[in-house]
């Protein structure tokens, strides 16, 4: 109740993300609204459901659903960065690509184990963000997000001109992974639960920052920076703790997807990565977590899977997607459920006020 | 040091080309805080009205018309963006509806044009070169550069020095204290944001002959431009002059000089500029705020 008043008088003092917070009090985690047990029951049947997929459907709809989870994991990053902190950022790609690159690299060199390769993209993602980030977390909004753009950018523009990393051709010639020092794992089922498991666990990792005491400065500092301030926290810190982390969330998935694909390019970490991951975090509902996922898997649907029945121009589509979402479901797939939830939440937290005065 | 000359003049020809294409992000930035991520678009469309209109061996009448057609076109887009963006009021939405944008035109492009590399003739009388310290040069870019000496004088006259330039500046500093005096803000607004990118595709013409046209070329301008920006100042016309030179002179030097570095050499710039002047090397003097 406290906690719920505090967010609405919060919303005022917060022009910039009007949209995401009116409706999103300071306790809500992911899925806020359903009873814990609820949610941990729904959270375990989805995975049984998604670890059941390679028992049912043949290897190319797997592998296509082993990159949408892979592309996931980037796009829970962004929603950490855009949806919980409030800073959307176009520049994620870029520490993807540092995972993707650093997997592939781990694994033509040193060691075909998929942990290893995973451990280092986290790391190799993190070292990255934390070299670049300091720039970015200085500003807010608008101006972040044209800073990230701008590193992401670079960063890819180095890929593509390096020819350490194999430039504009990329790197190829990775070997499959194996788990435990056990047989190579060629099936892309095998593959498939290797990423599943691990984008699980990130997705746990990350519910469990967002709602933790640290993810409720985080969402404080979205919602009102200055209060947060004169209240003790140093919210620069904060933003540059959760670029870090979200930038190690990119370096795993990154290092999921070359793992997938065994090999990596520079377009792997281009604009449309980044312009696409941010898409993902707006029609699933930026600050939902599980919305987010789900955007990452229609997006990449929309890309790889219909735009080949439509003669290649999935991009048209998806601009067309950016443009309707705006206008139509500003807080995405997550707004759209809950709503009435959410309205009567509202009421009854009125109620009581009046009660109580 | 010839050499290094030819590299100095490539730089200028590149600066001059920037300032055209970053100018009317700034400003747009600096009035709206609308982060136009579909500048490159916008250039992209007129690097391939010059496709369209100017043949190989094609005279000067087509090039003129070519950038008469451009211009017209980018104003279109520009006015299109400008009233997309006013429909919505949240930042985070104005950049993802410039950012559908983008991607429309982007793959509408590709669908019309293919995706091969196009090349693009200088007009016939400016394709020849000339001798400038004993090494052959380009007119065509000795025009460029030209170009954007008069485009920065004319701009500087109509921002510093006319009663127009006055609103605009001060649209930039205080929307709301300039519609307080009477002046409709949002006719301002639509006409920088078209003005803005009207010379982006003209910049899109005017490169042809140096870049070219292909797919994803766009990205690239829009990175640059971008860089420009955040080295000049948002919202600053001399800071986008400034930032576009240097930008221009540390692409042609380090692809001279050092070319395995070259991509470094552009995020390095910018990242110093930041380290060391947060906000631009020449931020707009009310101090924009975003």
């Amino acid at each position: 109740m406290k906690a719920e008043a505090e967010a609405m008088r919060g919303d005022t003092g917060a022009p910039q993300d009007t949209t995401t917070s009116v409706l999103e009090p300071l306790r809500s985690g992911p899925g806020a609204y359903l009873p814990g047990r609820r949610r941990a029951v729904v959270a375990v049947a989805v995975v049984a459901l998604l670890a059941a997929a390679p028992l049912v459907l043949s290897p190319y709809p797997v592998s296509a659903m082993t990159r949408m989870l892979a592309f996931a994991v980037l796009v829970i990053g962004v929603d950490l960065l855009t949806g919980v902190t409030g800073l959307p950022s176009l520049g994620q790609a870029a520490y993807f690509g540092v995972g993707a690159y650093t997997a592939v690299l781990v694994g033509v060199h040193i060691t075909p184990d998929a942990m290893v390769q995973a451990l280092a993209g986290l790391v190799m993602g993190l070292v990255a963000a934390a070299v670049t980030g300091w720039v970015a977390v200085r500003a807010r909004g608008i101006v972040f997000l044209m800073l990230t753009l701008a590193i992401g950018e670079s960063v890819h523009q180095v890929a593509d001109t390096w020819s350490a990393v194999g430039g504009s051709n990329g790197l190829a010639g990775m070997p499959p992974i194996s788990l435990f020092g056990g047989p190579s794992l060629l099936a892309a089922g095998f593959v498939y639960w290797w990423v599943l498991a691990v984008a699980a666990l990130v997705f746990a990792a990350v519910a469990l920052v967002v709602s933790s005491p640290y993810g409720r400065t985080l969402r404080g500092i979205r919602d009102n920076e200055a209060r947060m301030r004169a209240l003790g926290y140093r919210p620069a810190l904060a933003r540059y703790g959760v670029f870090c982390l979200a930038g190690a969330v990119a370096g795993v998935g990154g290092a999921l997807w070359a793992q997938q694909a065994r090999f990596v390019s520079p377009g792997d970490m281009g604009f449309e990565v980044a312009a696409l991951a941010l898409l993902s975090v707006v029609i699933g509902g930026a600050g939902s977590l599980w919305g987010p996922c789900l955007g990452a898997a229609l997006v990449l649907f929309v890309r790889d899977s219909l735009s080949a029945s439509i003669g290649g121009h999935g991009p048209l589509v998806l601009g067309a997607v950016f443009i309707a979402v705006v206008f139509l479901m500003p807080r995405g797939l997550a707004g759209l459920t809950g709503t009435r939830a959410r309205l009567r939440n509202l009421t009854s937290a009125r109620r009581r006020k009046e009660n109580a005065s | 040091m010839a050499t290094h000359l030819v590299s100095v003049l490539n730089g200028l020809a590149m600066g001059s080309l920037l300032f055209a294409i970053a100018l009317g992000l700034s400003l747009v930035f600096g009035m709206m805080d609308v982060l136009n991520l579909a500048h490159g678009a916008v250039y992209l469309v007129g690097a391939y009205v010059a496709v369209a209109l100017v043949s190989d061996g094609a005279g000067v009448a087509a090039f003129v018309l070519a950038v008469l057609a451009a211009a017209a076109a980018g104003a279109v887009l520009g006015a299109l963006l400008a009233a997309l963006t006013r429909a919505t009021t949240h930042h985070l939405d104005q950049a993802l509806l410039t950012l559908g944008v983008a991607l429309v035109v982007a793959e509408a492009l590709s669908l019309a044009f293919g995706n091969d590399v196009h090349s693009i003739a200088a007009p016939e009388p400016v394709g020849g070169g000339v001798t400038v310290l004993g090494e052959t040069y380009p007119v065509y870019r000795l025009l460029v550069i030209g170009f954007g000496v008069v485009l920065a004088v004319a701009v500087y006259v109509l921002v510093e020095r006319s009663p127009l330039g006055s609103v605009i500046r001060a649209t930039v500093a205080d929307r709301a204290m300039v519609a307080a005096l009477g002046i409709n803000t949002g006719r301002v607004l639509v006409g920088v944001f078209a003005a803005g990118a009207a010379l982006a595709a003209v910049g899109g013409v005017l490169a042809g002959p140096i870049l070219g046209a292909q797919p994803g070329l766009d990205e690239k301008v829009l990175l640059l431009a971008l860089v420009v920006v955040v080295i000049g100042g948002l919202g600053s016309v001399r800071g986008a002059l400034l930032g576009a030179v240097l930008i221009g002179q540390v692409q042609a030097l380090g692809t001279a000089l050092l070319p395995e570095y070259a991509s470094f050499l552009v995020f390095g710039a910018m990242a110093l500029v930041l380290l060391l002047r947060p906000a631009g090397l020449l931020p707009a003097r009310t101090g924009v705020h975003a």
